[in-house]
């Protein structure tokens, strides 16, 4: 029962990763390329761009896991009691999810930019006379715009399966809390957090992978200098000289070997129990 | 309650958070014009909507080819993975574990990891540049959701009903037909519709395997805003995210209730 699934993506998934790994090692028989070596990846690692690329994609998936997943924890806490606007939010929560990533980003361009409707706001109220002197939210070094995006799309995201925790916890484990006198400042960090860390740190780590690997986010909202990776990486396997595809190849097998770290922590945190509940 | 009213503030906040980057989608897609400082267009307009549903500017033509692909994928990846998580969620195996990271992988290696690689195969497979490569390249960050949600809806199935409507005397098919299939239909429901929404969002191995040929939603979007036409930009957004939000509207039950703890894909 299980073979067609290994096929379709050992066939899909792990050839398409075998062959920019050939590739990498500038094993290329069609270009005349068959001694495999390791220049494309000292090509790459020397490049002044490649590190700075890689920073600024780690900055930027950082950034949004720690503030999508700190807001997520609020919002769960606060939607977990019944108030009149509950069913809203779980209702805005669940659109969100569907909303394609290019449509917020997209969004928030029109919202941040420096003509934006942010922008316009502040004139509006005498802070700036021109644009310009709006303060620069994308396409900026910090990748402001990017990170909201993120945190836009993912606070919905982390939310709903936090909520989802939530819904499993028993409550004796924080009315035994409160009776032995612990503050609610307390049973959070000593029950509920606990409980709630298995779920947090892998919805945690899925949102880490997609925000440093996505690319139209950045291709929409980034500067030019420095480019995130996913953008310099498909820029360079694009290019018209072919001399240079090995060094996007070799930026694809980094860029996998950070997801892979990222699976391994990902496999430690919800696939520990093993056996059938391990999904 | 005590703090009743700073619940309200914060879900308030939250709700304007969340609807805000619609916004000036919207406005531009019905402005004339709307220069900066101005907070509103000064004149409203359809054009933008007149040329959005128009021939000559594609966006119906991608709006069938986006929904035929994602429907495609979502079918592919149901046939594949609803037996691959029958496996997972009923059976103890040797190297499950490693299994489950195959079918994991997908979701945590992002795609422009895979794409410059599934562009050579392809290439050589001649598949590029048609849908019929952009749904096989779609399986690959579908599969993952569909397999492990199916894997959970499994775990916790009883294969007893099925045995005893075998013992009298059901066919395979009157079993899987008559059984299975209205256990499993709610979880199916889910895995099917992010199946779905994880194609629907699909831009990079779009753009990979179907060589700018296989123009989707995304795609235009993409080509729209860079080429600086906000206003039709606004438009094709909001035709792009109405399908995800009818299905929400209509199914948010069955999607919050049965299996929470499987909300996959961020």
């Amino acid at each position: 029962m299980l073979a067609p699934a290994l096929l379709v993506l050992g066939g899909l998934f792990l050839t398409g990763l075998g062959l920019s790994l050939l590739r990498s090692f500038r094993y290329i028989p069609a270009l005349g390329l068959t001694d495999p070596d390791l220049g494309a990846y000292a090509a790459v690692l020397t490049a002044p761009g490649f590190l700075t690329s890689l920073g600024l994609s780690l900055w930027i998936a950082t950034a949004s896991t720690l503030i999508a997943s700190t807001l997520a924890l609020g919002a769960a806490l606060l939607l977990r009691q019944t108030f009149t606007g509950r069913a809203i939010i779980s209702f805005l929560f669940q659109i969100n999810l569907t909303i394609p990533h290019v449509v917020g980003a997209v969004g928030i361009l029109y919202l941040v930019s420096q003509s934006g409707s942010f922008a316009r706001l502040a004139h509006a109220g005498g802070l700036i006379g021109a644009p310009s002197e709006f303060p620069p939210l994308t396409h900026d070094p910090f990748a402001i715009g990017i990170i909201l995006t993120y945190v836009w799309k993912e606070v919905p995201f982390i939310g709903l399966i936090l909520l989802a925790s939530l819904q499993s916890i028993r409550p004796e484990h924080e009315a035994a809390a409160r009776s032995l006198g612990a503050n609610r400042w307390q049973v959070f960090r000593h029950v509920l957090l606990p409980l709630l860390m298995p779920a947090l740190a892998a919805a945690s780590a899925l949102v880490f992978a997609f925000a440093f690997g996505a690319y139209e986010i950045p291709l929409i909202l980034g500067a030019h200098a420095p480019e995130a990776l996913p953008v310099a990486a498909w820029r360079s396997f694009t290019a018209i000289d072919l001399a240079t595809r090995p060094q996007a190849h070799a930026m694809a097998i980094v860029i996998a070997l950070i997801g892979a770290v990222l699976l391994a922590l990902y496999a430690r945190v919800a696939l520990r129990k093993g056996g059938r509940d391990a999904v | 309650m005590r703090s009743n009213h700073w619940q309200i503030i914060g879900a308030a906040l939250l709700a304007l958070a969340l609807i805000l980057p619609m916004v000036p989608l919207a406005i531009w897609s019905l402005a004339h014009g709307w220069r900066f400082p101005d907070l509103l267009p000064r004149a409203w307009s359809l054009k933008a909507w007149d040329y959005a549903l128009s021939a000559p500017s594609g966006v119906l033509q991608s709006l069938w080819i986006t929904i035929w692909i994602a429907l495609a994928t979502t079918a592919l990846a149901a046939l594949v993975g609803v037996p691959a998580g029958r496996a997972l969620g009923l059976h103890d195996f040797r190297g499950k574990r490693l299994v489950l990271l195959l079918m994991i992988a997908p979701a945590l290696i992002p795609a422009i990891a895979i794409a410059p690689g599934l562009h050579g195969v392809f290439l050589r497979l001649g598949l590029t540049g048609g849908t019929g490569g952009v749904i096989l390249a779609h399986l690959i960050p579908t599969l993952p959701y569909m397999v492990l949600i199916m894997a959970a809806v499994f775990a916790r199935f009883d294969t007893v009903h099925e045995d005893q409507a075998r013992s009298l005397g059901a066919a395979p098919w009157q079993v899987w037909r008559h059984v299975t299939l209205p256990a499993i239909a709610p979880g199916l429901l889910t895995a099917c519709l992010f199946a779905f929404l994880v194609s629907w969002s699909q831009y990079l191995l779009t753009l990979a395997v179907g060589s700018g040929r296989v123009q989707t939603l995304p795609l235009l979007l993409y080509s729209f805003a860079a080429a600086g036409r906000n206003d039709v930009t606004g438009a094709i957004a909001l035709i792009y995210i109405l399908p995800g939000v009818l299905v929400v509207a209509l199914t948010a039950r069955q999607v919050t209730g049965r299996h929470p703890a499987l909300m996959a894909g961020p």
